[in-house]
This record gives C-alpha cells, sequence and structure tokens, in this order.
C-alpha cells in the first residue's frame, strides 16, 4: 500500500466503443476510474450526454473529458436555440474536435461522439488525443481498445441489427474488461435511433466469463479458502 | 433646419414626433430607385435576376456585378448603392465562413439571413452610422431544401417565394404572382424572371441595361452559380421576342 498515491489524477484506464447499425448507433464503455492502481470508482458512467439525440464516450483524464463535453453540451444548448432545430451529429463532433484541437497542449483525453439526426441517421466520429475528427462505421478508444482492434476486424459487419449491435458491444467490452488491468466494473451501453434513446445497464456478475477469469464471488475469502471464522 | 424639413430627419438615432425614423425611409428612397432586382423559388431551386443599368457604354460588360457568392451554397442580389451591398456581401461572406469553421458545417439560409439582417439593423441604430443604402435578396439551398430572403435597410428579413425590389418593382411583383412557382423549374424560371426584367425595364426614362442572372439548383449541384451562357442567351431570346409579341398586340 505503500506507493498508492490517492492524490493522483483520475484517470479512465477505459474501454469506449461506438458502433453504427442499421436504424442508429450503439455506444458501449466499461465503468472504471482510477487514481494510479487504486479504484475511484467502479461504477462510473462514461457515456455523457450532449443533446437530446447525440451521446459522448469519454477516456482519458475524467476531469479533462468531463469539461470538454461539459462545454459542448453548453454550446450545442445554444446552437439548438438559434437554429430552432436540434443540432445534428456532425455539428456535436465538430465541436468537440474544435475544443480538443484548440487545446491540445492541456488535454489528455479522447473521445467517442455518436448520435442519430433527421438528415444522416445514425453516426460516430471519433476524436483522438490530438484533436483530429474522423467518421467512422465503428470506433473502439481507451487502453482496453488495444484488444480488441482484431476481434472488431472479424466481427463487426455492415448492417447489424440494434440487438446484434448491442451484443457486440457488449462481448467487446467484456473481452476487454478480462484482459486490460485498467477496466473494469459493469459494462453500460446506449442506443440512439429515431425512435429515441435507450440506456441499458450490465452488471459484472452478468458478463460471459473468458480465458483464465474467475466466477463472480461475493467474497474473495471464498476463492481463497480462508480458515472459518474463530469460534470461542 | 434652415428651410426645409421639421429637423427629425437627420439622425438615425432620433425619432420623429409620430414615430418614424426619416432616414430609414430615405435609405429605402436609394433602393427604390434602383435598377429591378427579382428573386424567385423554383421547385427545385432558387433564380436572381438584376437589371444593371450601364451607366456608360464606355463600361466592360460584366463589370459592376450586382449579384455576389456568398458561400458554395448562397449567393446575393443586390439594389441600390453597389458599394453598400459589398460591405454587406463582404460581412455575409465572413459569417458564412464563421459558422463553418465552428459547427464544420455550411450556414442554414435561414441563419445567414439573420445574421444579415442584425448587421444591416446595426446600422440604424447609432449616430454616427448611415444606414446601407441598399437591399439584397439573397438565395440560398441548404438540408430544408431552397430559401430565399429578402434584407432590407431597416434590417428587417422575410422568406419569400418571390421578391422585387428597385424601380420595377410593383411590375415585377405581379408578373411573379402570375408564375406557378411550385411547378415551375429553375430553368423555365430563368426564362420567366429574363422576360419580366425585360418587361419593366423603362426605355424611355433608363438607360441600357445588362441582365444579370445566377441560380442554386439542383442542375447546378446546389451551389451558386452564373446561370449558364447559353440559357443566359435564351433567356435573353425569349424575353425580346414576348416583349415584340406585347408591343404588337
Amino acid at each position: 500500500m505503500d506507493q498508492v498515491d490517492f492524490n493522483a489524477p483520475h484517470s479512465m484506464g477505459t474501454t469506449i466503443i461506438g458502433v453504427t447499425y442499421n436504424g442508429g448507433v450503439v455506444l458501449g464503455a466499461d465503468s472504471r476510474t482510477s487514481t494510479g492502481v487504486y479504484v475511484a470508482n467502479r461504477a462510473s458512467d462514461k457515456i455523457t450526454q450532449l443533446t437530446d439525440n447525440v451521446y459522448v464516450c469519454r477516456s482519458g483524464s475524467a476531469a479533462d473529458s468531463q469539461v470538454v463535453s461539459d462545454y459542448v453540451r453548453y454550446f450545442l444548448h445554444q446552437h439548438t436555440i438559434q437554429l430552432g432545430q436540434p443540432a445534428t451529429v456532425k455539428v456535436a463532433a465538430n465541436l468537440v474536435r474544435l475544443l480538443a484541437y484548440n487545446n491540445k497542449n492541456n488535454l489528455q483525453t479522447g473521445l467517442i461522439v455518436g448520435g442519430w439526426d433527421k438528415y444522416e441517421g445514425g453516426q460516430i466520429f471519433g476524436v483522438p488525443l490530438g484533436g483530429t475528427i474522423v467518421q467512422q462505421p465503428f470506433a473502439i478508444g481507451g487502453s482496453g481498445s488495444s484488444y480488441l482492434y482484431g476481434f472488431f476486424d472479424q466481427a463487426w459487419k455492415e448492417g447489424m441489427t440494434k440487438d446484434e449491435a448491442e451484443a457486440l458491444v457488449r462481448k467487446a467490452v467484456s473481452l476487454a474488461i478480462a484482459r486490460d488491468g485498467a477496466s473494469g466494473g459493469v459494462v453500460r451501453t446506449v442506443i440512439i435511433n429515431s425512435e429515441g434513446v435507450t440506456r441499458n445497464f450490465y452488471p459484472g456478475d452478468q458478463l460471459p466469463i473468458w480465458h483464465d477469469e474467475l466466477e463472480a464471488h461475493d467474497s474473495l475469502l471464498d476463492i481463497i479458502g480462508a480458515p472459518e471464522p474463530m469460534t470461542t | 433646419m434652415s428651410s426645409i424639413g421639421t429637423g427629425y430627419d437627420l439622425s438615425v438615432t432620433t425619432f420623429s414626433p409620430d414615430g418614424r425614423v426619416f432616414q430609414i425611409e430615405y435609405a429605402a428612397k436609394a433602393v427604390d430607385n434602383s435598377g429591378t432586382v427579382i428573386g424567385i423559388k423554383c421547385k427545385d431551386g432558387i433564380v436572381l435576376g438584376v437589371e444593371k443599368l450601364i451607366p456608360s457604354k464606355m463600361m466592360l460588360p460584366g463589370s459592376n456585378r450586382r449579384i455576389h457568392a456568398v458561400h458554395r451554397h448562397s449567393g446575393m442580389a443586390v439594389a441600390g448603392l453597389a458599394a453598400d451591398g459589398r460591405q454587406i456581401v463582404a460581412r455575409a461572406k465572413s459569417e458564412a465562413n464563421n459558422y463553418d469553421s465552428v459547427y464544420g458545417d455550411p450556414i442554414p439560409v435561414k441563419e445567414l439571413a439573420d445574421r444579415v439582417a442584425s448587421y444591416v439593423h446595426l446600422c440604424t441604430l447609432y449616430w454616427w452610422l448611415r444606414p446601407f443604402g441598399c437591399g439584397v435578396i439573397l438565395g440560398g439551398y441548404d438540408r430544408d431544401g431552397p430559401q430565399l430572403y429578402m434584407v432590407e435597410p431597416s434590417g428587417v428579413s422575410y422568406r419569400y417565394f418571390g421578391a422585387a425590389i428597385g424601380k420595377g418593382r410593383q411590375a415585377a411583383k405581379t408578373e411573379i404572382e402570375k408564375l406557378k412557382l411550385a411547378d415551375l423549374t429553375c430553368r423555365q424560371g430563368v426564362i420567366e424572371v429574363a422576360k419580366i426584367i425585360y418587361g419593366v425595364h423603362d426605355e424611355a426614362k433608363d438607360k441600357d441595361f445588362e441582365l444579370e442572372m445566377s441560380w442554386v439548383c439542383e442542375e447546378s449541384n446546389r451551389q451558386h452559380e452564373k446561370v449558364p451562357e447559353e440559357l443566359l442567351e435564351e433567356a435573353k431570346t425569349a424575353a425580346k421576342a414576348a416583349l415584340e409579341e406585347m408591343d404588337a398586340d
């Protein structure tokens, strides 16, 4: 416990995912926020609302990604009032890019913007560290994403159904949680389409168990076979 | 207040006792004396047309343009003081570019019209400024389809199916009302606008004029462009023929 620095900045060693399907998008994320090796929050929500129809998956510094999304939410709110109609996903992503790029020297955050609008349907934009913006059919980010590139190359298909896409996201996040020490906790998903937004929550003990993983237990004592409590 | 007027017409920041701002009305006069400018919204786009009066025969054809590009998808036709118009066009261009760089999307026509109108209106609020002596017709294409706006020197802007300003506006408006704009393509619209401009031109009072036309439509790939040369020639021929037919009646 000597080396644990509880004052280290909170950062989200993370797995985040955005996937388009035939009617919208599915966003997914794990829920671990850590300060160094200490898990500061094991049930965080890294999928943040920007407008009614646009959400963002945050990775990197918790503070930086929060402040960027707070500003973008504020700008989009203004923009929606000014135009008298909902902002498009592209506009939201471009504002994220603008802030990420203009402040690139002070920010440690990679974001995935996803949403649905009536003009272009479901869209995913990746905005990684330097402030580039890339529209993609699917995007993965955070430390856990390194374990997922090959999986997505194999498993992602054009024109999936909503359920297929959500199953893919859930599977991918749980895979990354299994391998990446900085990702963990639960899986959260957000589905956005013409109908609106659905949020789902998958607790850790309901996720598939992958190679070398242990079953979920209420107490560590159950698995290490600790002696019975002392009796008098 | 030497001999004429009530003294309430010198400043834009002073109302007359009956609640008018004369300077703005004078600015509108400058527009009313200009060559006619027309814009119509057809089923597939916008057509702009200008009767550009030629002050001198020694001037090169095509100079002193009154139709300007604002952005890839929108253009502006100016009636009144051409130099004032260029100031408005410059502002419109910078608003369009700024919107594009912030939001990564071309500016919606409504938003552009609102911003231009605010700018024009701003010049009616300070004693050290003079209102713009020009009105503009703004045509553009965005995700919600083709749209047409007109901004007046007072700073009001409205959306129109068809708009006309300048000398021949009254006659032009009655002609536009006769058109079936919902069924008209821009290609047909160009001919109709040319006929109207030639029709309202006052040959006795005015000098020569040049017909200047642009469009934003499906055929121009939703971009603001000059009407193609051969179509413009066709429109001029049709307009002249229509005039002669009228004279013969």
